[in-house]
């Protein structure tokens, strides 16, 4: 991706406040393709015993790259909302590490865009979480 | 011969001790700005509102992330109570441990989340409900509203692996 659309990408997140609490930067946004990274934080920690950050953080992190993949797409709207995102959650991720989610819109319809997303810390061979998910297509009045 | 009821100070006192224990270990739950009420058993989540927590600024709407973390985290700490309500209402839960003792927690094994509307930009609630609760797995559905209990804006479900039975005892 040139310069001028990776900074266009990054200020996308920037315009999202919760994504941006949580530390998130875009890494890399191609067609229907988004990869988001978020720092491990000790305010996420979900478990007190293990240090781990709690699950919903890894969901946020999904669902904005589920989001972006979606207005990357060629065929996306000018809006898109999560009509049902669903983890699962296959280990927990190391305490800290930064955490990548790569989300692929992989088909959009009129109305509905269908994300698949992955997670992964330091260790890239297994995820830390997978997701699949619906979102919404916003068009605008004019091809509405 | 009858046994006197405890004073409903001291009941009350055990309850909300224990309930502020589980809460106060858990960072996440300060950082999203989550807060648990307590009648009787049944516990009622509130996310209070801050400009932080938005995901669509146009609209403004709550960022789904953060529907998510608040109903995960309803889900995660009524799966904790209700597994603790048993030995604390008989008097074999240590309270004093409960409060130093950093607690083992259920852990989600994956988790659902259906968006009905978009959530706006004032606080939300939510509360748990337990579909099955195992020594090993549990399911549980959680509700999240918030100007009208009958106007869901997200509901979910999730599997959770518990942690072993005695690793809350002493």
């Amino acid at each position: 991706m040139d310069h001028t659309h990776l900074k266009a990408a990054r200020q996308f997140i920037d315009a999202i406040p919760h994504s941006r609490r949580l530390g998130m930067v875009m890494e890399d946004l191609t067609d229907g393709q988004a990869v988001i990274s978020m720092p491990y934080d000790e305010a996420l920690i979900g478990d007190p015993v293990s240090k781990v950050i709690h699950g919903g953080a890894v969901s946020a992190l999904m669902d904005t790259a589920g989001g972006a993949a979606v207005m990357a797409h060629p065929k996306a709207g000018i809006g898109t909302a999560t009509l049902d995102l669903r983890i699962d959650y296959m280990r927990s991720a190391t305490p800290g590490q930064r955490i990548t989610a790569t989300a692929t819109c992989y088909h959009v319809t009129r109305s509905v865009a269908f994300v698949r997303a992955t997670a992964c810390d330091d260790d890239t061979q297994l995820p830390v979480a997978t997701a699949t998910g619906a979102f919404t297509v916003i068009k605008g009045k004019a091809s509405s | 011969m009858i046994k006197r009821p405890e004073p409903v100070g001291a009941v009350k006192h055990r309850r909300d001790t224990v309930l502020s224990a589980i809460v106060g270990q858990i960072p996440y739950i300060q950082f999203l700005g989550v807060k648990f009420d307590r009648h009787g058993d049944e516990l009622t989540a509130t996310m209070t509102y801050h400009d932080d927590l938005i995901g669509n600024p146009m609209l403004p709407a709550l960022h789904g992330g953060a529907t998510a973390s608040f109903l995960e985290m309803t889900a995660i700490v009524g799966l904790t109570w209700a597994t603790m309500w048993e030995d604390m209402e008989a008097g074999t839960l240590d309270i004093s441990t409960v409060q130093t003792t950093a607690l083992a927690l259920p852990k989600t094994i994956d988790f659902t989340v259906d968006y009905l509307r978009a959530g706006l930009p004032r606080d939300a609630y939510a509360r748990a409900k337990l579909n099955r609760s195992g020594r090993r797995y549990a399911s549980v559905h959680v509700e999240g509203w918030q100007d009208n209990r009958d106007r869901l804006f997200a509901q979910a479900t999730g599997h959770f692996l518990m942690p072993a039975r005695d690793a809350n005892r002493t």
